[in-house]
């Protein structure tokens, strides 16, 4: 169970936006971090804290393939995102390094920045609790949860090759 | 009964070691490139070295250009380069391209023969997906999967299902597949085809040099597509003949293919236009809008940095100049893109007009660097985002063309139709 405020924005927030490409010479999570979101958000990173929400519309996430994107959002100490729907390669690249991320248009739809947004990561129930509404996600596909599980892309190649030696 | 496979479809089949897959299906699928450029490809490095992986399995398919800012604009991006320098060296990566060798990723695999027909490549940069104008199925994804695939030569799909754009009539003068594209993603959305696969077929094709078609399945990623794609004909493989050493494969969708839905487009009736801030489906037909003063213009990118958009820009440009207060920037994709221009005298109306020429470079495409723009700055570029911020400033503003719009509009300082200066 996750537990913070929530983080609201529209519909195609994309990766110029999340992590400005003034900022790719970096390459590590934190550094990355440090500007999450500037260009939509310029008070973000004053008010992110540890397992805050990020909730939002439309095809979040689209534009590039940069994997700084979701980093930089789970470094800045974000849980999870609930949006409407995501950019095919945003939505791979949460699976592959370890961010939750849920499909529910709903919960955008009454939700505003500072709610009290918890959320259970296992059967993907958001509850906003400024609001006293409680919705369910999409579930998970079966093979991206068994990857979560066997602790995301690369964890399960690195077993795989451990297996061969 | 099985349902038939659309092209993607076919590819990947073939790729996983299986007769038949659906739409919605996950599958594992052996993979004939990968690529990664100098951004995306040291995270994908700092993977690999977190997890201890030494060994590269795919190190004669992967394919690592330096393009984004090269050559190096500061101390991080010249690291970077450094990083991927050895790496490439240290795991035996042939296929390295730096400064003297580079050019813009997609631009340069197609002109090398890197990739062709059939192959089923994935690149940790969006527009990965440009190759699809060969027949081939190519996709973007991030570095986590771009180090996967180094290490095993595979990479995991959901099968898409498809939207099948049938194409008919031949494009009007000054328009191009820029306008092609642009109007597609006008009509469908940024999300229209999210998931999905475009599949680009019908006797239209015929009247679409590889420059357009290049174009359009570059962008097919601004409508959210997993892929774009065209039919193989008898321009893919004259396009193909007598680059690289690969075999081009031919694939067909089956006659009882399966689309989620037919779009019907006559080429004859598309208009040149123009994408306006800040999402690439914003677009406008001339006489939709006011004057749109501009402080720079753009030729280059993935997206229109070919010989063919250079041609085309330089043919409106010849005996002209760029207007004062309008600093226009011309990137040929490649190194042999550059030279060719050059030898055609190209290079030459371009710098009389006032453009300055530059290396090939991701630059300012993303506002990665030169000509990134200041606050409250216009732009009109032949690339591919008009994002918030894409280009510089969060407060300046990108509008995207073709290149004979852009060429036209570097003339008059405002966006123009080329019929205006071509009188």
């Amino acid at each position: 169970m996750s537990k913070g405020k929530a983080h609201v924005y529209g519909n195609n927030v994309d990766t110029d936006v999340i992590i400005p490409a003034r900022y790719l010479g970096a390459s590590k999570a934190d550094e990355l971090a440090a500007h999450c979101m500037e260009d939509i958000d310029k008070e973000f990173k004053k008010r992110v804290e540890q397992g805050d929400v990020i909730i939002a519309g439309l095809n979040f996430g689209c534009g590039s393939s940069r994997e700084h994107a979701p980093m930089a959002i789970k470094a800045s100490g974000i849980s999870c995102v609930v949006a409407s729907s995501y950019s095919r390669i945003f939505f791979r690249n949460a699976f592959n390094i370890g961010l939750p991320i849920f499909v529910c248009a709903e919960a955008g739809e009454s939700a505003e920045t500072g709610d009290e947004i918890s959320v259970d990561l296992e059967s993907g129930i958001i509850i906003n609790e400024t609001r006293n509404e409680t919705y369910r996600a999409q579930a998970i596909p079966p093979f991206m949860m068994d990857m979560i599980k066997k602790g995301g892309l690369m964890a399960k190649i690195a077993g795989e090759k451990e297996d061969k030696r | 009964m099985t349902m038939g496979m659309t092209m993607t479809q076919k590819i990947l089949a073939r790729h996983a070691g299986m007769e038949h897959i659906e739409a919605g299906e996950f599958i594992e699928a052996s993979l004939d490139g990968v690529l990664g450029n100098d951004i995306t490809t040291p995270v994908a490095i700092n993977i690999l070295e977190e997890r201890n992986i030494e060994k590269i399995e795919a190190a004669d398919k992967t394919i690592l250009v330096m393009d984004h800012f090269i050559p190096n604009k500061d101390i991080k991006s010249a690291m970077n380069c450094q990083m991927v320098r050895n790496f490439a060296a240290s795991r035996k990566i042939d296929k390295y391209y730096d400064v003297g060798d580079m050019g813009i990723e997609h631009c340069l695999l197609p002109e090398k023969g890197l990739v062709v027909s059939g192959d089923a490549i994935i690149g940790a940069d969006s527009h990965t997906c440009t190759y699809g104008a060969l027949g081939a199925f190519s996709t973007g994804v991030g570095s986590t999967d771009m180090a996967a695939a180094m290490a095993t030569g595979k990479a995991w799909f959901r099968v898409p299902e498809a939207i099948r754009f049938e194409l008919k009539g031949e494009l009007p003068k000054y328009v191009s597949g820029k306008d092609v594209i642009l109007s597609i993603i006008g009509d469908i959305g940024v999300d229209g085809a999210l998931y999905q696969s475009m599949e680009f077929g019908g006797e239209g094709m015929k009247s679409l040099s590889m420059a357009d078609r290049f174009t359009i399945a570059n962008m097919a990623i601004e409508a959210g597509a997993k892929n774009g794609i065209f039919e193989v004909d008898e321009a893919t493989m004259a396009y193909q003949n007598g680059r690289g050493n690969k075999t081009p494969e031919t694939y067909k969708a089956d006659k009882d293919a399966v689309y989620a839905r037919t779009i019907e487009i006559d080429l004859g009736k598309v208009e040149p236009v123009v994408a306006f801030p800040h999402l690439p489906s914003n677009i406008k037909r001339f006489g939709e809008f006011d004057e749109i003063v501009l402080d720079q213009v753009v030729i280059g990118s993935c997206t229109n940095g070919r010989l063919d958009d250079l041609r085309k820009a330089a043919n409106i440009m010849k005996g002209k100049k760029a207007a004062k207060g309008t600093r226009t920037i011309i990137i040929p994709g490649t190194q042999q893109i550059y030279l060719d221009a050059l030898r055609e005298g190209i290079i030459e109306i371009f710098i009389e007009a006032r453009a300055i020429v530059s290396t090939p470079t991701c630059g300012p495409c993303l506002g990665g660097y030169m000509g990134v723009l200041a606050k409250g700055e216009r732009a009109l570029s032949t690339t591919n985002r008009n994002f918030v911020g894409r280009m510089g400033h969060p407060e300046s503003e990108v509008y995207l063309s073709n290149p004979e719009v852009a060429a036209a509009s570097a003339i008059t300082g405002r966006i123009s139709h080329p019929e205006e200066v071509m009188k």
